[in-house]
């Protein structure tokens, strides 16, 4: 076999076809990085969909015909008076699912690329930017989120958990918002991280899972102490998971504005975006 | 291809590279030798646009890479230091994968995979896992990666490192191969037999500077002699078996385990050693290496 053909030309030639070599990187190179990682997923694929639909499966089961069917008083309201106890905990759930996608895919995956299969660094010395690297990650599992996200609305309306089934079909978009939010700031806190010392297993313990058991996933969030409503407050999972509320059976008393939930998860998820972006930059390109 | 000048680059208060000129002209194999941490990773880095100098310039295919660095990386190839390739996926996805970095549609990566895997002669591994290559089949997926874009500059950083002897000179005559067809070459290395068999011309950098720079050949006759005389007296008595063979040889090194006499006439050499009563425990008449020459230039051995 021979080596392969390598062209020798002149200065001129050489940076135009320096000029043209770099148009698709520059435009699509996130996408490439987008597409290189849902190949990844295909790896672990059958834990993507079993995940994405076996956890709501179980949940709904659980939630909607057990727990539901054993709590006697309304837990909470919509516009017109006491709501289905499903209806109340299934938007929660849905956005839950989505940020649980973040604490794998902006954690381990991260690292992995920095340090361990050290992909990134191969990436880097092709046309892509770090930039792009980053955004390319986001893409890849925004699709993920969206798989999950609309699995579980699927299974939401399947089993009767959706007040208004057209405008519901928003939680979709909600939950991928309220993944952001969550996963935007981790991606940066992960791309900053040198050396595993265990504090993805302390983002899992002591972030998430407290912000999923006090963030009026299972009760409304007034039923805490006023100590411990800031949770819920600065909680993207709170603030989905009203506004998810709000799309499938209407504003409850007392419900904040949907724009004020959404502006709150655009917000959490764009300081995250140009954080995790200079870390990124700064990582590779030092 | 390349052409450097005053390039520098600094870490706070640390200078990795301390303003370095060269010249890369087209279907040229160059080389950077010098130790580890002398600054040859930090150059590659700049060459390959992913880090920015702090002083000096650079231009690469003919474009600076602060401003054009996706262009100029359009056109390198680059395999690393260490292995980064994809564990997930297999052989030929790799190749494929990475091809689409370079905005080059899958059909064409496709076929460009099934031609790399026969130059890398990984043809019956296209579907294996990469975890299940061996050291120097990873390194030749590695080049072949490198390769998929027909890049005019191929980079390796440290090629060879951690290989057994039979993998290197099956990657050296790849490499071989590639310089025969006129790619450019640009490689760092710390094996001085490596440099000889690749370089057509090399800088030998230490602490950030170049020390020396030319043919390999150029370099052993202008930094040292045709040959090399290796005594062992025991290491507690190199030193003082040394100071008595002062005058003897054009120069003479100790180092912790054995003493260098450098000379033109090897053999004859080692008769004056024995007609002076010294009874070395091992001696070995050798050809001057760049080891010599990097020995000469730094007082230090490149291999630490």
């Amino acid at each position: 076999m021979s080596a392969p053909d390598v062209t020798t030309t002149s200065a001129p030639s050489m940076e135009a076809a320096a000029h043209t070599g770099a148009v698709r990187p520059r435009r699509f190179g996130a996408w490439y990085v987008a597409e290189h990682q849902l190949r990844q997923m295909r790896a672990y694929g059958w834990t993507v969909v079993m995940s994405g639909i076996g956890s709501p499966l179980i949940y709904m089961l659980g939630i909607g015909l057990g727990l539901a069917a054993f709590l006697e008083v309304p837990v909470a309201s919509g516009p017109d008076g006491p709501i289905d106890y499903l209806w109340f905990v299934a938007p929660a759930l849905l956005v839950t699912a989505a940020v649980s996608v973040t604490t794998e895919e902006f954690t381990y995956t991260v690292l992995a690329g920095f340090k361990w299969r050290r992909l990134f660094w191969a990436m880097n010395a092709s046309p892509v930017s770090p930039e792009q690297i980053c955004s390319g990650l986001v893409i890849a599992v925004a699709g993920r989120m969206l798989f999950v996200s609309a699995a579980y609305y699927a299974l939401m309306v399947a089993f009767g958990a959706v007040g208004n089934v057209a405008l519901g079909a928003l939680l979709v978009p909600v939950g991928v918002l309220a993944g952001f939010a969550f996963g935007l700031p981790l991606l940066a806190f992960s791309a900053s991280i040198t050396d595993d010392k265990g504090q993805f297993a302390m983002v899992q313990r002591f972030v998430f899972t407290p912000l999923f058991l006090f963030s009026g996933t299972f009760y409304p969030l007034d039923t805490l102490p006023v100590g411990l409503q800031w949770v819920g407050w600065v909680s993207p999972i709170w603030h989905g998971s009203e506004a998810g509320r709000i799309l499938s059976y209407g504003p409850g008393p007392g419900s904040w504005p949907i724009a004020a939930h959404l502006a709150v998860l655009v917000v959490m998820s764009v300081v995250g975006w140009v954080v995790a972006r200079r870390v990124f930059v700064g990582r590779l390109r030092g | 291809m390349i052409s450097a000048s005053g390039l520098t680059k600094t870490f706070g208060d640390f200078t990795a590279v301390a303003g370095i000129d060269f010249e890369v002209p087209p279907g040229e194999a160059f080389g950077l030798l010098g130790p580890n941490g002398a600054g040859k990773s930090t150059t590659m880095r700049m060459v390959g646009a992913v880090s920015q100098r702090t002083a000096g310039d650079l231009r690469v295919v003919g474009l600076d890479p602060d401003t054009h660095g996706p262009e100029i990386r359009s056109q390198l190839g680059v395999v690393p230091q260490e292995d980064n390739l994809d564990t997930e996926l297999r052989v030929r996805d790799n190749l494929i994968v990475y091809g689409r970095y370079f905005g080059i549609p899958r059909a064409v990566c496709a076929q460009r995979a099934d031609e790399l895997l026969a130059f890398a002669q990984l043809e019956d591994k296209a579907k294996a896992k990469v975890d299940d290559l061996s050291g120097g089949m990873k390194r030749r997926l590695t080049i072949a990666r490198a390769l998929i874009n027909n890049p005019r500059i191929l980079m390796l950083d440290e090629p060879t490192t951690g290989l057994d002897p039979q993998a290197r000179h099956v990657l050296w005559d790849r490499l071989f191969r590639l310089k025969e067809r006129g790619t450019t070459l640009v490689l760092t290395t710390h094996y001085m037999d490596e440099a000889e068999q690749l370089c057509d011309r090399l800088i030998v950098v230490d602490h950030g500077r170049i020390m020396a720079e030319g043919s390999p050949s150029s370099l052993i006759r202008e930094y040292s002699t045709r040959e090399v005389v290796e005594l062992r007296f025991g290491s507690d008595r190199n030193a003082e078996a040394a100071a008595q063979l002062e005058g003897q040889a054009d120069r003479v090194e100790v180092l912790p385990d054995r003493v260098l006499l450098y000379t033109d006439d090897g053999e004859r050499l080692l008769e004056r050693v024995a007609h002076a009563g010294l009874h070395p425990t091992t001696s070995l008449v050798r050809r001057s290496s760049l080891e010599d020459v990097f020995l000469r230039l730094t007082g230090r051995s490149l291999i630490e």
